[in-house]
């Protein structure tokens, strides 16, 4: 049986826990949306350069483990645990999601933009007004499936003292000197995070695919 | 000239040697992990996909749970909570035990998805042709499935290739492992020992992607 004793006398640590790894969660998406957002339109860009230099990006940072990308900006940078591992995150998970925002606007059939251009909206306009509303109900699962992805990659947080759920899982344990349980407590603080993210993006997919 | 000179002392034949080393110990336990995740995942897949009453269900829930748990936690979990209920591992058998859970249930979903994607009618077809279900399943859906499997099995090993870099928080001596071992020497040397770290993974993971990439248009 479980000592739930273990998770009522360390509720605030896990409290704790639970909410720098929402809040590093949080701030990573919207980092990496915003980078990722970037990254896809130079990706798409027909200017070589920046093109080039959006492909570099992601095809590097897509095949390198996201925990060399934190210790890294753990050690390079001069931050905290919790400032370097979001950053961390915000990097790694911004490549993902710049794929999978290029992705959507690919999907988007070409005559669109030629429309749009024809009817004497610059590239700009037309990418804002025409393209990117139809691009994101594509691109809105991958993003949440990334979302949660990252949810579970903000654990990384405690291998550089991030202060996150799986740190202070770690800190009860060694205090405690009950591994088991702790983690089986801190398992299940993920899962109140990660499950209902995964069965909203089950919905979503099924949504869009009966409304296509 | 300063900056370059960590660059020029840390690059030597035996910290090369060393990461190499610790290359193979990622290569050889991801190789394993993935080789025993195929077989386990496949066998979930092929059960979810059979819709067995019980069976089937409470493999849904298992496969639910690891995959929305982190693989951090899954390692901590194998190495340091499992002996207090007496499964005791060494570290290697840990990381390849912790591993080859959570890429079973990523690898199972594949499966099962593979599986699902074959037309009903050929089931159908295979049973009016007077082959059992296990028959059915083993020379018309298997087959044609496995094919349509190959790409994202291929990029599901390069996540698992990244993945075991995380088995350095119960000291795997993996080639993240080695890299912080020559940087825990000097300061200085944290830059250029993960620029070599990150393009070995690198160099290996976007040739995988290039060859998952080539099967993926072969099929199309």
């Amino acid at each position: 049986m479980l000592d739930f004793s273990i998770l009522t006398t360390n509720m605030d640590s896990f409290l704790e826990g639970l909410k720098i790894t929402i809040i590093a969660s949080l701030i990573a998406l919207l980092g990496s949306f915003i980078l990722g957002t970037l990254l896809a339109v130079m990706r798409i860009s027909p200017f070589k350069p920046l093109n080039w230099l959006g492909t570099a990006y992601v095809e590097f940072i897509r095949n390198i483990p996201v925990l060399v990308i934190v210790f890294f900006a753990y050690l390079a940078g001069n931050f905290g645990g919790m400032t370097a591992g979001t950053i961390g995150l915000t990097i790694y998970t911004a490549a993902f999601i710049a794929e999978a925002i290029r992705a959507g606007i690919m999907s988007v059939p070409k005559g669109q933009m030629e429309a749009a251009r024809s009817t004497g909206l610059t590239y700009g306009q037309a990418m804002r007004i025409v393209i990117l509303p139809q691009a994101i109900k594509i691109v809105i699962p991958p993003l949440g499936n990334q979302f949660i992805n990252l949810v579970k990659n903000s654990s990384l947080l405690a291998v550089v003292a991030g202060g996150d759920l799986m740190y202070q899982g770690d800190l009860i344990s060694a205090k405690t000197y009950v591994t088991f349980d702790t983690y089986v407590f801190v398992a299940l603080f993920y899962l109140i995070l990660t499950i209902p993210l995964s069965l909203g993006v089950g919905y979503l997919e099924k949504r869009l695919a009966r409304s296509n | 000239m300063d900056f370059l000179a960590p660059f020029i002392e840390v690059y030597t034949p035996e910290h090369f040697k060393f990461l190499l080393e610790g290359f193979g110990v990622t290569l050889k336990v991801a190789a394993i992990s993935i080789v025993l995740s195929f077989i386990i995942g496949g066998l979930i897949g092929t059960l979810r996909y059979a819709r067995i009453p019980v069976v089937s269900p409470l493999l849904a829930v298992i496969v639910e749970t690891i995959r929305n748990l982190p693989l951090l936690l899954i390692i901590f979990f194998t190495y340091f909570a499992l002996p207090e209920i007496g499964i005791e591992m060494e570290i290697t058998t840990a990381a390849i035990a912790a591993l080859t859970v959570f890429e079973s249930a990523m690898l199972s979903e594949i499966i099962r998805s593979g599986l699902n994607s074959i037309h009903k009618g050929q089931i159908e077809a295979g049973r009016a042709s007077g082959l059992n279900y296990n028959q059915t399943l083993r020379y018309i859906i298997l087959p044609q499935a496995l094919r349509r499997m190959v790409p994202p099995i291929v990029s599901q090993f390069i996540s698992l290739l990244k993945d075991t870099s995380l088995a350095v928080v119960i000291a795997l001596p993996d080639l993240l492992h080695n890299g912080q071992i020559i940087y825990a020497q000097k300061g200085s040397y944290v830059i250029p020992v993960f620029i070599i770290v990150a393009l070995m993974y690198f160099i290996v993971n976007y040739a995988l992607s290039l060859v998952a990439r080539r099967l993926e248009l072969k099929q199309s």
